[in-house]
């Protein structure tokens, strides 16, 4: 009975709510929001895509210097991946840090399962991935990337989930790019492939077939049908550096399926200023655009019309974008001191893009490339938008 | 007196070894670089990422003028870059003592 009342009387609370508290927040949706990542100050700004401001700041992150971030199935929570090895799930409706686990030593990203219930982390010390449940952030599966014989562990790289609770990943000391299926993850199933020399990064095509590392070690890349993976890998635009000394790196680039474009990936060379151009069907080269500096960043814009390009330092104040139709340089901006990453609205009329020395955050027109605006921010570096919850490989 | 003045900093810059420092403008800048594009491989904080920490602990043992040459040179077959040409000889000495030192704080 004294429960009756008191459930009751909350019950009656909670229609008044709405009236007393006159601050009561607008109910509001979660799918043009975002986050920046302030990597110096281990903080994530709440932004608003349709809008264009910022909602909110969430403290206490940890190191972020290259922090990546997931989101939940429901657009509403971030889960963001410190180099620390710290893992924070974040409520961008209420921007707030809603629990924080340090799961390794150092991290650099992670992935969604397909069916949204698991967050996985690629770690680099120790190195391997882990699979946390996206409520409760509680460990459900540990997956050491060890090799050779002494029991070695290798740095993880190229994280991304694949259809079917699998996840695809490239082990940067072993060479090898895996599979993990997680369908029952107390029992996680392990198939590794030989890859290459030293895996950087890596990337799913839109449609989770085709798993693609990027090799720091040699020319080409290294290409695993997940549809049939018993054949194996196959090696794709190899020898592109024709045998030429490699330019220095002073930045990896990142490889993500927002390089796929019309039926091209648009990849970044390693050590060569250019991107590559290939065909998703046949998996040859079709061309390759001299640019400006190591390339970073190659992202199609949704529509796939264009391609902007980042650089590595020194020259991270530059972007150009490529014309698809006609694979060449259409435009070269200089959006502001230290680029270091981009984010394309969901359907792809602005481009937000971090300038970190300017602590600024510039938006673009994506038609005209003129800027819309800017908006402050501390150190900004990955710009990361709720949309990326419905797409295989984000 | 202007052109003696100008000759004076010419030997300085050309004799790394000897007593030349960046001076406090560069060595702001050389702060900056350090945590944030050295970082992107060793981390903001240096305590490692594809690249190994180089805090003052893992490096203990350590002698300046390899790592001076370790910065300049890059290793190759591996990702650490060749730092010539964007830093001189002055610039890497004193980015490895200050490393030996323990990296200064700020970014
Ligand atoms: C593109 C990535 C990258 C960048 C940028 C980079 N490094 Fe490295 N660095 C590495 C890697 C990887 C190694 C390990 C090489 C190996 O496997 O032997 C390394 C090794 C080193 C070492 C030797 C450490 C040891 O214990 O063997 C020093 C010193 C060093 N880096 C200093 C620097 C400094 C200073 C900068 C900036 C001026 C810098 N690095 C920028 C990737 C990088």
């Amino acid at each position: 009975m004294p429960f009756i009342i008191s459930t009751l009387l909350f019950a009656l609370s909670l229609c008044l709510l709405p009236l007393t508290a006159g601050a009561e927040p607008a109910l509001r949706g979660t799918g043009d929001l975002g986050i920046v990542i302030e990597r110096a100050s281990g903080s994530v700004q709440i932004v608003d895509t349709t809008r264009q401001t910022v909602l909110g700041r969430v403290q206490g992150l940890g190191d972020l210097s290259h922090a990546s971030a997931v989101f939940s199935r429901d657009q509403r929570y971030a889960y963001v991946f410190g180099r620390d090895g710290g893992l924070s799930k974040v409520d961008l409706l209420t921007a707030t840090l809603v629990r924080r686990i340090t799961q390794a030593g150092n991290s650099i990203g992670g992935a969604m399962s397909q069916d949204g219930r698991l967050v996985v982390a690629q770690n680099y010390e120790p190195g391997g991935i882990k699979a946390f449940d996206s409520d409760t952030l509680a460990l459900v599966a540990d997956v050491p990337a060890t090799y050779g014989t002494e029991g070695k562990r290798s740095k993880v790289v190229g994280l991304a989930d694949l259809p079917g609770q699998r996840f695809a990943y490239a082990l940067f000391d072993a060479g090898e790019i895996r599979i993990t299926d997680l369908s029952d993850p107390r029992n996680p199933r392990t198939t590794a492939y030989p890859a290459g020399k030293q895996p950087y990064d890596g990337l799913v095509t839109p449609d989770g077939r085709y798993f693609i590392a990027g090799l720091f070690g040699e020319d080409g890349l290294a290409l695993l049908d997940t549809w049939q993976p018993e054949k194996g890998v196959r090696k794709v635009l190899a020898g592109y550096g024709k045998g030429e000394a490699p330019l220095p790196v002073y930045k990896m680039p990142h490889l993500r399926g927002w390089s796929i474009a019309g039926g091209r990936a648009y990849l970044p060379a390693i050590g060569r200023h250019e991107v590559l151009v290939v065909d998703t069907r046949s998996w040859e080269e079709v061309g390759r655009i001299p640019v400006k500096s190591q390339p970073v960043f190659v992202m199609a814009r949704p529509d796939g019309r264009e391609v902007w390009v980042n650089f590595a330092f020194p020259d991270n104040g530059w972007v150009q974008v490529i014309d698809t139709l006609r694979n060449e340089i259409s435009d070269t901006l200089q959006p502001g001191k230290a680029i270091l990453h981009m984010e394309f609205t969901p359907r792809g009329e602005a481009v937000w893009i971090s300038a970190r020395d300017d602590n600024q955050v510039v938006i673009h027109d994506t038609a005209s490339h003129k800027v819309i605006r800017s908006l402050q921010s501390d150190s900004p570096s990955g710009i990361l938008f709720s949309t990326r919850a419905g797409r295989t490989g984000f | 007196m202007h052109r003696g003045l100008a000759l004076a900093a010419l030997l300085l810059a050309s004799a790394p070894l000897m007593a030349a420092e960046p001076d406090a403008a560069r060595q702001k800048s050389l702060i900056h670089l350090v945590r944030q594009d050295c970082g992107s491989c060793h981390g903001l904080t240096l305590q490692g990422g594809l690249g190994p920490a180089l805090t003052a602990a893992r490096l203990k043992g350590w002698n300046p003028a390899d790592l001076a040459a370790t910065i300049i040179q890059g290793r190759p077959g591996t990702p650490m870059p060749p730092f010539k040409g964007l830093l001189d000889e002055a610039d890497a000495h004193w980015i490895a003592r200050q490393l030996l030192a323990g990296f200064p704080e700020g970014r």
